[in-house]
């Protein structure tokens, strides 16, 4: 062996497989504005279209006249409900088995409402055409309150629904009941809590709040009349999923629509459902034969499409005096809107919100969930979290302080005295998951050894008995939170959108120097997949991660998949590249024991080629192999060096977390600065260290922003008053606390490369820190919980209503 | 968020100017930085069919020390009143309070003149002059007149300024050496206007104060002087009773509006607060 010769470790570092911290190839076109949004794509002819929106939360449209629009320079049509019921389009069917209109069609049912879709030849036409669409209304008593909903006297709001006592899910309670929802054994937990010696009992609200991303939604739909086929470039999550449901109901053939998804700037959610700008935009083209461009603004996208959250939780446990939970009960009250928009699988009106027994081992639990419509816009999407997951562990988390506050415990005691033990994975819930893996103990210990927790509890003693004496206004709280994810929609025994089941999908091809592309199902908004994919490939076959093309989010040439949300692509697809990568290393090891001359069995892997078993001087690079492919296979075999996998997984993957938020609050103003934010993340096998790290930065910003003031909120008329970045927080860098982050690795055992997914982890758990840490410090002035967001008045108006402040 | 149709003017003296005003009428406004105007304009509330930019006048930019004033041309951004050697020496109470506004890129492009003739009760720098004494040169189409900041504001959005006057320059008198300033402004985040916000400029004499004004931003429909507040102050050194009362006496005059900022008794007692901390840190300052 010369010194020319590369070390095991240079082969390794050279592939920048799993492991590495690679930067993000993505980034060299997106830091320097290259990158290629919705809003580059400019076409010949293209016009553009824009939304006469509702003043009012409730009214009936009386009366639409576009004759003074349509003589402002440039307009060229007014779309109106009467105008997509001639192409039957009036209404559009949402993902959770309801329907919505697409334009308004007698009434309008929520503020900003789409009633009139303006096309013009530019963006200002459109505009100044809007301004001239005279719209009459009549205004009705509006529905705002959640827990007036199924009043008797509740105003109706869904008059398509009259006399429908069945929904998408069952039976309906009341003209604006949409499903009740119910998982558990009600008995057995009934009787848990009959025999329990302490009891809790608190109605959590996890506030109505968006998912914002930095680029809006927006379509540009281009209708071909000569060869009938309909390209719509969108920000799509999910664009196989656009394709089919624009199939079913534009009623054209599926391969005659191509979308195509370029870069996206932030989905977070809110790109995964169908909007009415789509209808409108590919109704407009078909109609016109042109291009067209619809781009939204941020307050259309704040008020309009799809928010997340709005759960109203009463939530009860059982336990006995030294603390072991012996039963969960959870009522949810869940405010949908006007139609009922959710993104979750299809089967599941409430998402996977029965994870909310969390890390702990209830032996029983009762869950019911009452879907509601109000005057409000429609969604629910997961914002940055599994389906209603990131509902479900606040609510629990929150819970478990509350008992342990009425128990007399430190909150981090009762949770490692109710976790769930790393005996017990696979271990199944009482509301019916099956956790794959675990070491949650280990986990809260690392956390509270690393921000010295024993230390804190002592100075919050000091600082509250200082309080006490008047020496200081502020006040000091401790945050904890555990969370458990239920992630990877998902197996298709229980998973599907539409009827498609939740796989996803991965095909590579490689090249005969040794390179090769990999086309995905999945689509990036800013992940980081063009990385990580290749990083998996480049361990799993040896090929330099900077040899692999990735490539998403176009139809045409992509392998069916069902999109990137609930973090879902490293558990489904990330699976799928390492099965299709596998097949390929398994026809690559015939080719290299052809070109060896051995038997397949005398070969094996060895970082990236394969080597005869004893004689470790025999080998054939991947590099090599690939070449063979192309000119010299076994006798019968294929040429080429490719292959597919549609991975249906069969369980979901459960990462978890320990986070910490110290948090200092002055009681005169509400103002608060947190201290310190540890998170400790669990995401089994981890693809790229750097972009966890990344994930979770952005994770956690997001989880401060909606704890400490995030909120879509309406007055009592129903107008959305915090709808521009003036009043919803979204918080810059100076606002942003530093983020410590850690982790442990408890793989997935069901995963190919034991990877359970990580970006929305730190949603889910942060916003739980958060809220624990200002109820933690409040909590000696006699408090048991105080509702989200803590922005600064609500905190001093706590301080306030506990006497704090005169 | 697209506007509506408007002519633009770019005029090259102030004279250009006001008579463009003055002969447009109602439908015009002058441009300045654009900070405010601007969104307004992509929301359609505010719809001007012409908009006279102001930037072509080199007469309107310059911040000069004239005797013991200092007088800053409306165009003066706010980052170049950061940037004067003259302001920090003089005014630094200015830059204390150009950094509360906005961030880096609206702060180049800002400008005093627009951030005092806008009327806005949400900005900072009115509050400011009221505090400090300054006065507005006002010059129309029949000349040019002298309006003091604290006659100058009349209701939101509602100023002295009469149809084809505009607003050229301040002047600012330059405070007592050793003078103690603050401004102390609550806000949720970089960017926002001020929950609350209070300015203090104080001279102290024998460990009390001698001298002393103080401003509110945004606790009103127009800036405050709170006079009583002062009053209060006068003689004290400033002990904890004292900023009790100066807080309530402030407090007595406000009259905000319940926005997403907070409840109207939350923004007046926030309002308290900052006029009592601004006092403490003013006091500390002064020498």
């Amino acid at each position: 062996m010369n010194d020319m010769t590369p070390t095991r470790e240079q082969r390794e570092a050279k592939l920048e497989g799993m492991g590495c911290k690679r930067k993000r190839v993505e980034d060299i076109r997106f830091t320097q504005g290259k990158g290629n949004y919705v809003d580059d794509v400019k076409l010949p002819g293209m016009l553009h279209g824009d939304f006469v929106r509702s003043p009012h939360a409730h009214a009936r449209v009386k009366k639409i006249d576009d004759t003074e629009a349509l003589k402002v320079p440039g307009v060229l049509a007014v779309i109106t409900a009467e105008t997509l019921k001639t192409v039957n389009l009036a209404w559009m069917p949402t993902l959770a088995g309801d329907v919505q209109m697409v334009l308004a069609d007698g009434k309008v049912l929520f503020q900003n409402q789409e009633v009139a879709f303006v096309v013009a030849t530019d963006r200002y036409a459109a505009d100044d055409g809007i301004n001239k669409v005279v719209v009459e209304y009549e205004p009705l008593p509006p529905l705002i309150d959640p827990f007036k909903a199924m009043a008797p006297d509740a105003p109706v709001l869904r008059e398509d629904l009259a006399g429908k006592t069945t929904g998408a899910h069952g039976p309906r309670k009341h003209h604006n009941h949409i499903f009740e929802w119910t998982v558990g054994d009600k008995d057995l937990t009934d009787a848990a809590f009959r025999k329990a010696e302490v009891t809790i009992k608190e109605m959590i609200s996890y506030h109505r709040t968006h998912p914002s991303p930095l680029e809006t939604c927006q379509c540009v739909c281009s209708f071909d009349k000569i060869k009938g086929e309909l390209t719509i470039w969108g920000t799509f999550q999910a664009p196989h999923v656009i394709r089919t449901v624009v199939s079913l109901i534009a009623k054209l053939p599926e391969q005659k629509i191509h979308v195509i998804s370029p870069d996206i700037g932030g989905g977070f959610g809110n790109k995964v459902g169908a909007y009415p700008g789509y209808i409108c935009a590919a109704v407009a083209s078909i109609v016109t034969g042109k291009p067209v461009k619809w781009v939204e603004d941020r307050i259309e996208n704040l008020t309009a499409t799809s928010f997340a959250r709005d759960y109203h939780m009463t939530t009860e446990i059982a336990s006995t005096k030294e603390g072991k939970v012996t039963g969960l009960r959870v009522h949810v009250l869940a405010d949908h809107g006007a139609f009922d928009a959710c993104a979750d699988p299809s089967k599941w009106p409430a998402g996977f919100f029965n994870i909310v027994t969390g890390s702990y081992d209830f032996p029983t639990a009762h869950l019911s969930v009452d879907g509601i419509y109000t005057n409000k816009a429609p969604g629910g999407v997961a914002y940055r979290c599994s389906f209603r997951v990131t509902e479900a562990a606040y609510c629990i988390e929150r819970a478990m302080d509350i008992l342990a506050q009425k128990l007399g415990m430190d909150p981090a005691e009762l949770r490692l005295k109710n976790f769930i033990k790393p005996e017990q994975f696979p271990y199944h819930s009482a509301l019916g998951w099956e956790y794959d893996s675990g070491d949650y103990a280990t986990a809260m210990r690392k956390a509270m050894e690393t921000v010295k927790y024993a230390e804190l509890r002592k100075e919050q003693a000091a600082l509250r008995e200082a309080f006490k004496r008047g020496e200081t206004r502020e006040i000091m709280g401790v945050g904890v939170s555990f969370f458990t994810e239920i992630v990877g929609a998902g197996p298709s025994k229980n998973c599907d959108i539409l009827g498609i089941a939740m796989f996803d999908s991965c095909e590579i091809r490689l090249h005969p120097t040794g390179a090769g592309i990999a086309r995905m199902g999945t689509k990036s908004q800013g992940q980081g997949h063009e990385t990580t994919w290749a990083q998996i490939i480049a361990t799993e076959i040896g090929i330099p991660a900077d040899n692999i093309m990735v490539e998403e989010g176009n139809t045409d040439t992509a392998p069916y998949g069902l999109g990137t949300y609930g973090s879902r692509s490293t558990p489904v697809a990330g699976a799928a590249i390492a099965m299709a990568a596998r097949k390929i290393k398994a026809k690559a090891q015939m080719i290299a024991a052809y070109k060896l001359e051995v038997h397949e069995d005398d070969l094996e892997w060895d970082i990236d080629g394969f080597r005869v078993k004893g004689l470790p001087e025999k080998t054939m690079s991947m590099k090599d192999i690939c070449w063979a492919a192309y000119n010299s296979v076994p006798p019968g075999m294929e040429p080429g060096l490719e292959a597919v996998s549609y991975y249906d997984p069969p369980n979901m993957t459960y990462p978890f977390g320990a986070y910490i938020c110290v948090m200092n609050i002055d009681v005169d103003t509400g103002v608060y600065k947190v201290r310190r934010f540890y998170a400790l993340d669990d995401c089994g096998t981890r693809i790229n260290p750097m972009i966890i790290e990344g994930q979770v930065h952005g994770g956690l910003t997001e989880a401060f922003a909606i704890a400490m003031g995030q909120e879509i909120r309406y007055d009592a008329d129903g107008n959305v008053v915090t709808g521009s970045f003036m009043d919803f927080f979204m918080p810059t860098a100076v606002e942003t606390p530093h983020w410590e982050t850690d982790f442990t690795v408890t793989p997935s055992p069901h995963h190919p490369i034991g990877a359970k997914g990580v970006g929305e982890s730190p949603n889910v758990g942060g916003v739980p820190a958060f809220s624990n840490a200002v109820n933690d410090a409040f909590s000696f002035l006699g408090s048991t919980h105080i509702q989200m967001p803590h922005d600064y008045w609500r905190n001093w108006k706590a301080a306030k209503d506990l006497g704090a402040v005169a | 968020m697209i506007p509506g149709p408007f002519s633009y003017h770019r005029p090259a003296t102030v004279a250009d100017a006001v008579k463009l005003l003055s002969n447009l009428g109602d439908e015009a406004r002058p441009l300045a930085g654009g900070h405010s105007l601007v969104p307004m304009m992509k929301l359609r509330l505010a719809t001007p069919e012409h908009l006279v930019d102001l930037h072509g006048i080199a007469g309107l930019k310059g911040i000069r020390r004239d005797g013991n004033t200092i007088v800053i041309g409306a165009m003066a951004t706010q980052h170049e009143l950061l940037a004067s050697d003259e302001i920090g020496r003089s005014l630094p109470i200015l830059d204390e309070t150009a950094l509360l506004i906005a961030d880096p890129q609206v702060r180049y492009r800002g400008t005093i003149g627009g951030n005092l003739a806008n009327g806005d009760p949400g900005n900072d720098m009115p509050a400011l002059m009221m505090t400090l004494g300054a006065s507005y040169r006002l010059e129309g189409t029949s000349g040019a007149r002298e309006v003091a900041a604290s006659e100058f504001y009349q209701g939101a959005y509602f100023t002295a300024l009469e149809p084809g006057e505009l607003l050229t320059s301040v002047a600012i008198p330059v405070p007592a050496a050793g003078h103690g300033y603050a401004y102390e402004k609550l806000k949720r985040k970089v960017g926002d206007y001020a929950t609350a916000a209070a300015a203090v400029v104080l001279t102290m004499a024998g460990g009390k104060v001698a001298t002393c004004k103080i401003g509110l931003t945004n606790l009103s429909e127009t800036p405050l002087l709170a006079e009583d507040a002062a009053k209060a102050v006068i003689g004290t050194s400033l002990d904890p009773a004292t900023l009790k009362k100066a807080a309530a006496a402030a407090e007595a005059i406000m009259s905000p509006a319940a926005d997403a900022r907070g409840p109207v008794e939350y923004r007046k007692h926030v309002g308290g607060i900052m006029v009592m901390r601004a006092l403490q840190r003013a006091a500390g300052r002064a020498s």
